[in-house]
């Protein structure tokens, strides 16, 4: 029987890890448990349950800093930056669309590291994440990083923790950057774009810093929620601009220029731009529970590897970021698919996830040395065995 | 300043080393005459000097994973150096290592501009990345202020800041992938051109690793497109508190400039004798600020920033009106450093950040500390993000004034650390700041980091005396302490 622990302090938890150590007794860690369709299914006896290891303990809203419990809920997080006029800007996902699960804490957060539409512009959770408190898989409490946003003293840990999936130390607390949340947003649309990669590409690349650059075929453009979108029967390249209100509105309108040349164009506003790009960013095009991939990749490439792959997919990151609904048993034609990049298997069976590696499998050597160093912090591998796969 | 004891057997095998390090590169790619060692004894921290025991100068990938491996082989140290424009020490020779140097790994190898990024070998210069690509209305974003001189790979290995990082990140927010030789001699990528690296972020982790973990041998980074239009705004204040106050309203309110500078009394007059940049006299803390995008947005930022500073009490406030205008402003910052030779025979540059509130406080301490000590501080810093570089002016031909320096420095980063910061915001802890380690790590703290060394390189022959200020081997770390778990935990709520 699965035995649920759910110590609310750190002295608690340490005092578990040593006796999981002692007792050669793996421990699954989770803290709202809505992303254990991610990684390899673990098989383990016990569970360490962070969510009660809760509480902001230190927001500066002029420091642009936040450091909370690993437990605390997210969306206490959100609420507290929200009441301030700011964000996380990697924007996190929320698994709700792909798992069926809701919640979520802060410390899952950073564990898994998945990140939003703003990637390209504003980076990803471990751009973010400024330090952390933790214990080893020694039995260990350690800290590393700090809160301030310029920091080079000692080896980067926090980049390390970031999306390593609880499989080198439990975190305790995180820090994490904030930043204040744009004045206002847009969204220019491409309908039926000439060549979506060129488009994209030329947002991208475009010094009117657009901080989110889609591409959807017009079978998923068929499931937005935003009519504009819906009812056009035409796939989109969807453009967001962020900032300044007169930033805005001038930077919508070269775009507009610039983008003039690969179809009709149109501009969604503040709702619709919200509803188009949390699509985006939690998939919410893929509910359901077929198998999902999710394939970073130069994204020069994206259009060109999507659609030699085939099948249902839509893109992210201005090409960079490719969700594709296919089998995981095609796992090995879409990894040999990408010169260079990663694919993870998103969504899939406890069976598949366990029988296929779920992320990318690395060269020998690499492979060697990511588990030198995760027996550096976990060496008799108690957290979280196998989520990540052997490399 | 205690480096590790010279190995007494590896210095008698130098003969030997010699001709093994030749057969990988021939000709003048081995050093080891001693004047030409000179050359390389020291780095931009030029209080500390030491001859290598040699100095390679390999071309290919290829040579240095033969290099690297024959050393492991023979278990002799390894320092990597880029330019050596590094001010903490990282590059400083070891009398019984090998210095690894990449200066003839100059070339540029892929532009590709639809994937927005830049493949270069690590010699390349920072400045030269943007060179190559400005013409086609591109920049690499980090821009440390020895930019024409250090390198990329010297930048990753220090995670290297400069103005524009608090709007546009450090290295390692602008890098996407390395390909690495670690000391077995193996090749190993990681990340690409791709956005994030697969697995564990090793990227992230080798980038500010101060070449312990590996040597660098090309780099993929990302580069942005230029902003329309650019802007420099000089804002003076009656007090530093002021200054202090005008920078939090401005982040505050949820404006990033592209840069924020700030400097005081001391440091201004010395600046606007090097260069003529405009900046006043009568005002005891200024402010450059960069702000940039689209015109209207640059007017937009430029008109609430007048207003934000006005609500402070500024007395002095001047606009750029031109790019030539905006480019003379920041030449006074530029030249921050050399600008000081004119006001004191020698300085010591520090290197600390703190959270941006304490600003004030960490001042009027460091005022304290600079009569305690006896010595004169000028103070420039990123306001934008806390990283401060205090000044220590002294005069090294006075016996004991160097220590005093030196004792001073410490102080002020213990303090950094006291009010929540850190030791280092660019500069990196090198050997300057080695010993220091211990007053913001735990011994658990820091084994934690070393085990990581450990991984990437079992034998501790890459860089060895830098960073950390206890030498473990990785035997010693390896060793667990748990001892009792048979507690069976009743006040644990179980489910």
């Amino acid at each position: 029987m699965t035995d649920i622990l759910k110590p609310d302090n750190v002295a608690q938890i340490l005092g578990l890890i040593k006796w999981a150590v002692a007792e050669k007794s793996p421990l699954q860690v989770c803290g709202h448990d809505t992303k254990s369709g991610l990684g390899a299914p673990s098989a383990c006896e016990h569970i360490l349950d962070l969510s009660d290891l809760s509480g902001i303990e230190l927001y500066q809203p002029s420091e642009l800093v936040m450091t909370a419990k690993a437990g605390t809920p997210v969306a206490e997080v959100q609420a507290a930056l929200d009441e301030a006029g700011q964000m996380m800007a990697f924007e996190p996902w929320q698994p709700g669309a792909l798992y069926g699960t809701e919640g979520g804490t802060v410390g899952g957060l950073f564990a898994s590291a998945v990140c939003g539409p703003r990637r390209p512009l504003a980076g990803s959770a471990r751009d973010h994440l400024l330090g952390f408190e933790a214990i080893s898989g020694r039995g260990e409490v350690f800290k590393s990083g700090g809160r301030v946003v310029k920091n080079v003293t000692g080896f980067d840990l926090s980049k390390l923790m970031a999306g390593s999936m609880g499989t080198l130390s439990v975190m305790t607390q995180v820090t994490f950057k904030v930043l204040p949340k744009p004045e206002k947003t847009r969204t220019v649309l491409v309908f039926d774009p000439t060549d979506a990669q060129r488009a994209m590409l030329d947002a991208q690349n475009s010094p009117y810093e657009v901080s989110g650059v889609a591409h959807l075929p017009t079978d998923i453009a068929a499931k937005s929620a935003v009519s504009y979108i819906k009812d056009k029967g035409a796939g989109i390249v969807a453009v967001r601009v962020e900032g300044p209100a007169p930033s805005v509105e001038v930077r919508c309108q070269s775009l507009r220029d610039v983008l003039g040349a690969y179809g009709e164009v149109e501009e969604l506003h503040t709702h619709n731009s919200a509803t188009l790009w949390r699509e985006v960013r939690d998939v919410e095009f893929f509910k359901g529970d077929a198998d999902l991939w999710r394939l970073s990749v130069p994204p020069a490439e994206g259009v060109k590897i999507a659609s030699q792959l085939g099948g249902t997919y839509f893109l992210d990151w201005a090409g960079g970021l490719i969700w594709l609904q296919a089998s995981g048993e095609d796992a090995q034609r879409i990894r040999a698919a990408m010169a260079s990049g990663h694919a993870t298997l998103m969504r899939g069976s406890k069976d598949m996830r366990r029988s296929m590696p779920v992320f990318q499998s690395q060269s020998d050597g690499l492979a060697a040395l990511m588990n030198r160093v995760r027996a550096g912090f976990d060496p008799h591998t108690i957290l979280n065995p196998g989520r990540m796969g052997g490399g | 300043m205690k480096m590790p004891t010279p190995n007494a057997d590896t210095l008698k095998r130098r003969g030997e080393i010699i001709e093994r390090l030749r057969a990988i590169v021939p000709g003048e790619g081995v050093i080891v005459d001693e004047n030409e060692l000179k050359a390389y004894e020291c780095d931009g921290l030029m209080a500390y000097r030491q001859l290598p025991m040699i100095v390679v100068l390999p071309e290919t990938t290829e040579q240095v994973s033969a290099v690297l491996k024959t050393c492991h082989d023979m278990d002799v140290k390894i320092v990597p150096r880029g330019a050596g424009t590094g001010l903490s020490g990282g590059a400083l020779p070891l009398a019984d290592a090998v210095t690894l140097g990449l200066g003839k790994f100059k070339k540029i190898i892929d532009i590709d501009y639809d994937n927005r990024c830049v493949v270069v070998q690590p010699g390349v210069t920072n400045r030269a990345i943007t060179e190559a690509v400005e013409d086609a209305g591109y920049y690499y974003a980090p821009d440390p202020s020895s930019k024409i001189a250090c390198t990329i790979g010297g930048n990753v290995a220090e995670n290297a800041g400069g103005m524009h990082c608090l709007k546009y990140g450090l290295t390692t927010n602008n890098v996407l992938g390395v390909e690495m030789v670690l000391m077995s001699g193996e090749v190993v990528r990681l990340g690409g051109k791709h956005m994030d690296a697969g697995g564990l972020d090793l990227l992230g982790a080798v980038t500010g690793s101060e070449g312990l973990l590996g040597v660098i041998t090309e780099v993929t980074v990302r580069i942005l497109k230029q902003p329309e239009v650019a802007r420099g705004v000089l804002v003076g204040f009656p007090s530093v508190e002021a200054g202090g106050e005008c920078v939090a309203k401005i982040i505050g309110s949820g404006i990033i400039p592209g840069a924020m500078e700030m400097m005081d009394k001391m440091i201004i007059g010395a600046m606007q004798d090097f260069v003529d940049s405009g900046y006043p006299l009568d005002v005891e803390s200024l402010l450059v600020l960069e702000l940039d995008g689209p015109e209207a947005e640059v007017q937009y930022l430029t008109d609430r920033v007048k207003d934000i500073a006005a609500s402070v009490g500024s007395t002095y406030l001047r606009v750029s009106e031109s790019d030539e205008e905006r480019q003379q402003m920041w030449k006074g910052r530029m030249s921050a450093f050399p600008s000081v030779g004119r006001i004191s025979p020698d300085y010591m540059t520090m290197d600390g950040t703190i959270p941006r509130h304490r600003l004030a406080d960490v001042l009027t301490r460091m005022n304290e500390l600079s009569q305690q000590h006896g010595l004169r501080v000028a103070n420039v810093f990123h306001a934008g993000d806390g990283n401060l570089h205090p000044l220590i002016l002294f005069d090294a031909n006075k016996p004991g004034e160097l220590d005093k320096a030196e004792a001073f420095g410490h102080d002020i980063l213990r303090l950094c650390v006291a009010v929540g910061g850190v030791l280092t915001g660019e500069h990196g802890v090198g050997v300057e700041k080695r010993d220091l380690m211990g007053e913001m790590f735990t011994e658990d703290d820091l084994k934690q980091q070393q085990r990581l060394k450990c991984a990437f390189d079992g034998s501790g022959l890459l860089n060895p005396g830098k960073v950390y200020p206890t030498l473990h081997r990785c035997v010693e770390l390896g060793r667990l302490h748990v001892t009792d778990g048979n507690i069976p935990f009743p006040d644990i709520p179980r489910f």
